[in-house]
């Protein structure tokens, strides 16, 4: 956020496109925030967003705990949004997801920065595709 | 700080019989701040009159503050004086683009074919600065300038001075067909702009009736515009960017409505106009 409290445009308006999609996108600030994610991300994620809240990177990697392929634990720092934002560049991997009601669920994760000026980065986005749904 | 309006029209000038009370040129406010600075708010149409009224005092230094560089915002530029004038120490200040510096942009239209000086070339020798991310000054005015939502990048820009504030968004859609009031300050695209101003002067480019069917196109409505100041907690609100089809009576009709719609608080919603002048001391 700003000074005063108000967050970068980009986060603004990619909040609203969010709201206006069906795809789901999961949105955090430039310090791995939680903001917000939309109403086809909480189908995935098994939790409102309004019960989530704003939660740190580490907050919400443990709420949603994650696995690689082959049902291997999938540290915080390999997931693609980490990698989105240390990295400043798109980044994407099939993972299976524990969503908040305990169901696994195999999805495909697309992470991207944003950057507001070439310099200047304000968070990531990471779009999810359920590709086999609940397990 | 004072301030005087010498265009507000949004998107083409529109001078005839019907726009003599609002005026027909547009954006282009000049600012005087108490430490004599002189600073410009876009170079409408309205820049070209400006530059006339200029000409008996000589300005050493000018500041132009570009919110973005759609045409409406820029196309005075080539007819003011004090930009042909090798004497003037002429900064430009305007939207940063990934890309492409502010002055290869401004280049595009002051340039053959479209114009016959290309803006290398102007006597002036300008100075052009991407405006910074954080609070800045010029002269005794700090100013902050913040990217604000329309089409292709735009600042909103916030003037204060020994404790006033003016306000200048004048493209802005702060939601595209959401409810602002159902949406926390902080995800209201220019609240730091406008976050407690004296003066705000707003995009107020269409009527309720209108806004529907032009969602998206970086413009508010008038039921927008109120409703935003309301948040932002603005002390008086200037309706401002008014759109060429829109003649005197429709404006005042506009008007009505935003009077309406502020209801019984304080600093009911006045319209800008050609000549319009403000103390903000």
């Amino acid at each position: 956020m700003s000074h005063n409290g108000q967050q970068p445009l980009p986060l603004i308006m990619m909040r609203e496109l969010a709201d206006n999609v069906a795809t789901p996108l999961f949105l955090v600030d430039r310090d791995g925030v939680l903001v917000y994610y939309n109403e086809a991300a909480e189908v995935v994620l098994g939790l409102r967003y309004v019960e989530a809240g704003s939660l740190t990177a580490e907050e919400w990697s443990a709420r949603w705990a994650a696995e690689d392929v082959n049902g291997r634990p999938l540290p915080a720092e390999a997931r693609p949004l980490a990698v989105a934002m240390r990295e400043r560049r798109p980044s994407h991997r099939p993972m299976i997801l524990m969503d908040a009601k305990g169901a696994r669920r195999t999805i495909e994760v697309t992470a991207f920065p944003l950057l507001a000026r070439a310099d200047e980065l304000v968070g990531a986005v990471a779009i999810f595709w359920d590709s086999a749904g609940a397990v | 700080m004072r301030a005087r309006i010498w265009g507000c029209r949004g998107s083409l000038a529109a001078p005839g019989p019907d726009t003599v009370r609002a005026g027909g040129n547009t954006s282009c406010v000049e600012l005087r701040t108490e430490a004599g600075d002189l600073i410009i708010l876009d170079a409408g149409t309205g820049l070209r009159a400006l530059g006339l009224h200029l000409a008996a005092e000589e300005p050493r230094r000018i500041h132009l503050l570009l919110s973005h560089l759609h045409l409406d915002h820029l196309e005075g530029l080539g007819f003011f004086g004090p930009l042909f004038d090798p004497k003037v120490e002429f900064h430009f200040w305007g939207p940063p683009s990934p890309v492409t510096s502010l002055k290869d942009r401004i280049a595009r239209y002051l340039s053959p074919p479209l114009f016959p000086v290309n803006i290398a070339d102007v006597p002036s020798d300008p100075i052009f600065h991407d405006v910074p991310s954080g609070e800045f000054e010029i002269g005794g005015a700090r100013l902050l300038a913040a990217p604000v939502s329309h089409s292709g990048p735009t600042v909103g820009y916030r003037i204060s001075e020994n404790g006033r504030t003016l306000a200048y968004l004048p493209d802005h859609e702060p939601v595209r067909g959401g409810d602002l009031r159902e949406m926390s300050p902080g995800w209201i695209s220019g609240y730091d702009i406008a976050r407690d101003a004296d003066v705000l002067m707003h995009d107020s480019q269409y009527t309720e009736a209108e806004y529907p069917s032009r969602v998206g196109w970086g413009h508010s409505s008038i039921a927008h515009v109120v409703t935003y100041a309301q948040i932002t907690g603005v002390k008086s609100l200037l309706l401002f960017h008014h759109d060429p089809l829109h003649d005197d009576d429709t404006l005042d009709l506009k008007l009505a409505r935003a009077i309406e719609l502020w209801g019984d608080g304080d600093g009911a919603p006045a319209l800008a106009r050609e000549g319009m002048q403000l103390e903000l001391n």
